[in-house]
């Protein structure tokens, strides 16, 4: 079986089978990054260039790894250092970047289907680093193949997702991607940060974080974005940590390995407590590492357009 | 080539390991995915048979370091590299089914060098079908067989479900 896409924009483009074989390819990666010489000459001689119109350490970082690690070229643009600041549009910032042969564009952008539009004028590979509260498709592939990697598969596990779904790109290409390949979803959250209609994307919502976790067997914490807060979607931090906070009281209810992930950066004693955080079930840096693997994986299979 | 004279050219080649490095002291073998991770498997049998002492055994996928990745129309599906020891300081010899071009044992010489300094590489192939492009020559050979350019050479193994064999398809009838 091949890879037939030119872009990776979202997970919703993709079929069951293109994530187990993006997983599948992701595997041996691992590998790799544990070696004394963390390199391999897959994309000698490629290009990647990392825009990121928005703030990312560990993306930027881990795509920017991932790029060495297979020995292609790397570039970062960022706005505050480049001509978006005078004004050029995204499309006429792009093209002048295409036209120095350029094989893969990695893009983050507030605007959700700024990748998406991005593709349609370029002849490189765009993957989506995240768009706007649309979807961040890598980071649910990375969390796919950690769960995959520690529960031995995907198929019919609970998994719960926690938090402020609302405005959660990771939210939503996890639960596109975890009900794609046949795991139980719920969503819990206050009512302000579950948007109406989110069962259609057959998911069970719940708004006591208690009932949500019961029996689960992964649980995905979702990043309370603190910047949001005045907003009014819950009225204080103390009182969303009290109902939506991961404690070590509340993991008990979850079934007896549950891993517990979060796709950072973490707010500890907020969405997720210490102990929780630093206990055997959290598997956020592994997470991390894992995502190298997976980015590694995707510019591999991508690299055949080129 | 049938199953027996696949043995017993593997016997020779497993004595022709010990005799050309004196015993199998810092010896190692590394099988080049598929075919020559079954071969180094049954090497290290007889070897092991032989001198009754333990000696490493590693896979290597190759994919990574083609020459011809960016020319090919489809990614080959990797395969992981597993590697039990550390290759600097030892005698490694790579064992691969067919020798045609070199450019698969090139390819492998790099990705043994990324992963240490091993203080010698040796070549063992089953079958040596001529038409090299590189400089490489191999060290230890089960059978040399002369072929045309267009010919393919198939090795089927037991491990594979299938029965033992040399097999010399001709290009346009894929069948054996």
């Amino acid at each position: 079986m091949s890879f037939k896409h030119k872009d990776i924009l979202s997970i919703a483009a993709l079929s069951p089978e293109d994530v187990a074989l993006i997983l599948e390819a992701a595997e041996p990666f691992k590998e790799v990054s544990g070696r004394e010489i963390k390199k391999v000459p897959a994309l000698r001689g490629k290009t990647v260039v990392n825009l990121f119109f928005e703030p990312s350490t560990r993306t930027r970082t881990s795509f920017e790894l991932a790029a060495k690690r297979l020995s292609a070229d790397v570039i970062n643009v960022s706005p505050s250092s480049s001509s978006v600041v005078k004004g050029e549009t995204l499309l006429d910032t792009i093209r002048n970047v295409e036209s120095m042969q350029t094989d893969v564009l990695v893009l983050r952008h507030s605007s959700a289907g700024a990748a998406t539009t991005l593709a349609r004028h370029v002849r490189s590979s765009v993957i989506n680093a995240g768009d706007g509260w649309h979807e961040h498709p890598t980071q649910a592939l990375l969390d796919l193949f950690t769960i995959q990697e520690k529960k031995g598969g995907i198929r019919g596990l609970q998994v719960a997702i926690v938090g402020d779904v609302a405005h959660s790109r990771v939210a939503r290409s996890n639960i596109r991607a975890l009900t794609k390949m046949g795991a139980h979803v719920r969503v819990a959250g206050p009512p302000t940060m579950i948007p109406p209609f989110l069962e259609r994307l057959g998911v069970r919502v719940f708004h006591h974080l208690d009932e949500a976790l019961s029996g689960v067997d992964v649980i995905i914490t979702l990043r309370l974005q603190l910047e949001r807060q005045g907003r009014s979607f819950f009225p204080s931090i103390r009182e969303y940590s009290r109902l939506y906070g991961l404690t070590a009281e509340r993991l008990q209810r979850a079934a007896k390995d549950a891993l517990v992930m979060h796709p950072g950066p973490v707010n500890r004693g907020i969405e997720i407590s210490h102990d929780v955080a630093d206990s055997r079930s959290a598997v956020i840096l592994d997470q991390v590492s894992n995502g190298v693997a997976v980015r590694m994986g995707l510019m591999y299979l991508l690299s055949q357009l080129h | 080539m049938d199953g027996q004279e696949m043995a017993r050219a593997l016997t020779r080649m497993a004595h022709e390991i010990l005799e050309g490095n004196k015993g199998c002291q810092d010896v190692a073998l590394v099988g080049i995915r598929t075919g020559g991770v079954f071969l180094a498997q049954r090497l290290q049998r007889l070897i092991q048979h032989v001198e009754q002492t333990e000696i490493g055994l590693g896979e290597l996928d190759i994919t990574l370091y083609r020459d011809d990745l960016a020319i090919r129309k489809h990614q080959p599906i990797l395969k992981k590299t597993d590697i039990p020891f550390h290759v600097s300081g030892l005698k490694i010899v790579l064992v691969d089914d067919v020798l045609f071009t070199g450019r698969t044992i090139r390819a492998a010489m790099d990705g043994l060098m990324d992963l240490g300094r091993p203080m010698e590489i040796q070549l063992a192939v089953l079958v040596d079908r001529g038409h090299r492009q590189l400089p490489i020559r191999p060290h230890y050979v089960g059978k040399n067989i002369p072929t045309a350019q267009d010919e393919i050479i198939h090795v089927f193994f037991e491990e594979a479900g299938e029965e033992d064999r040399v097999a010399k398809l001709s290009s346009r009838r894929r069948a054996s």
